[in-house]
C-alpha cells in the first residue's frame, strides 16, 4: 500500500517551486496583470473599460479546475508530503471585510500581490514600494491578531478563575 | 478600450493555471501569492524553503520578461509613491485579513468550487471597482 504521506524530497520541492514561480510571473506578464494602468482600465467599468483581464480568469480557472479533479485521485504529490489544501467553507465576516480591504489598495494602485512581486525584477520603484508596504500590512495584522488571541486567552483564564 | 487583449490575456491566465496546477501536483500546496509571502513573514519555523523558493521564481520571471518586453512593466498611473505605500499596506492587511488574494481566492478557489473564495472574489472585485470609480471619475484621475 501507498502511504498518503510520501516521503519529502526537499531537493525537489524547490525546483519545482521555483520553475512554478517562473512560470506565474510570465503569465502575469504576458497576462497584462503587471500595468497597473491596464487593471484600473479593467477595474474601471463606468469609464474606458479594457475587459482584457476577464480572460485571464477565464484562462486560468478552467486549467486549475481540470488539475484539482485530476488531483483529487493522487495520494500524494510528486515531490512527497501530503496534499495540504484549504478546508474552511464558512464565509465569516473577516473574509469578506478583509477582501474589501484589499480591493481598495489593488484599486488604488493597480498592483495585487503577484504582479507587484514580480515586478521587482524589473527594478521597479512603485513595485518595491508596493512590495515593502504589503509586508508591513501583512506584519500589522499579524500582530494584531496575536494581541487578540492573547486577549482572549487572558480573558477565559480569568473567567475560569472567577468560577474556581 | 485603447489595448484589448483578448488572446495575450487567455494565454497569459492559462500558464497561470498552469502553474498553479504545477504548485499542487508538485507540492500538493495552493498558489495563494499573498499566503506564500505571508507564510514567511511570521516567525513560525518550518516549510519556508519553497516559499523563498516560489518568490524567487516570481522575481527571476519578472527580470526575464522585463528583458524580452519591457513595456509589459509600465507602471502608467499618475500616482504618488505615499498613495502606493498606502495602497501596499492596506492590500498586506486586506490579504491576511481575508486569507486570500486574486490568486489564492479568485484562480484557485474558485477552479476548487469554492464558495467562501467566491464570495471574497465577489468582495474584493467590487471594492476594488468603487476605488477606481472614485479615484478616476469623482476625485479626477491623479491621487
Amino acid at each position: 500500500m501507498i502511504p498518503s504521506h510520501a516521503t519529502l524530497r526537499p531537493g525537489l520541492q524547490l525546483v519545482l517551486a521555483f520553475l512554478a514561480g517562473i512560470v506565474f510571473a510570465l503569465g502575469l506578464a504576458i497576462a497584462g496583470m503587471t500595468q497597473p494602468s491596464k487593471v484600473v482600465g479593467f477595474l474601471d467599468v463606468t469609464g474606458a473599460w479594457d475587459p482584457s483581464l476577464a480572460f485571464v480568469m477565464l484562462g486560468a480557472i478552467p486549467v486549475y479546475a481540470g488539475a484539482t479533479k485530476l488531483a483529487s485521485s493522487r495520494l500524494s504529490p510528486f515531490a512527497g508530503g501530503s496534499f495540504r489544501l484549504p478546508t474552511r467553507r464558512d464565509i465569516e465576516p473577516s473574509v469578506l471585510l478583509g477582501a474589501g480591504i484589499f480591493g481598495v489598495g489593488w484599486g488604488l494602485a493597480g498592483y495585487c500581490p503577484g504582479p507587484g512581486l514580480t515586478s521587482l525584477g524589473v527594478a521597479s520603484l512603485p513595485a518595491f514600494i508596493f512590495v515593502v508596504a504589503m509586508a508591513l500590512g501583512m506584519l500589522l495584522f499579524e500582530a494584531m491578531k496575536r494581541q487578540q488571541e492573547n486577549a482572549s486567552r487572558l480573558s477565559s483564564a480569568a473567567a475560569r478563575d472567577r468560577r474556581a | 478600450m485603447e489595448h484589448f487583449t483578448p488572446l495575450a490575456s487567455t494565454l497569459g491566465g492559462i500558464m497561470i493555471g498552469a502553474s498553479a496546477a504545477l504548485l499542487l501536483f508538485g507540492l500538493g500546496r495552493i498558489a495563494g501569492i499573498s499566503g506564500i509571502l505571508g507564510g514567511v513573514l511570521v516567525p513560525r519555523a518550518g516549510d519556508k524553503a519553497w516559499r523563498f523558493a516560489f518568490l524567487a521564481g516570481l522575481v527571476v520571471g519578472g527580470a526575464i520578461m522585463g528583458k524580452l518586453r519591457p513595456e509589459l512593466f509600465a507602471f502608467g498611473l499618475d500616482r504618488r509613491l505615499l498613495t502606493v505605500a498606502i495602497a501596499g499596506l492596506l492590500v498586506g492587511f486586506g490579504t491576511r485579513m481575508g486569507n486570500g488574494c486574486t490568486s489564492g481566492h479568485g484562480v484557485c478557489g474558485l477552479g476548487r468550487g469554492s464558495l467562501r473564495s467566491f464570495a471574497a472574489t465577489l468582495a474584493f472585485m467590487a471594492s476594488a471597482a468603487l476605488t477606481v470609480f472614485l479615484s478616476q471619475h469623482v476625485f479626477g484621475g491623479a491621487s
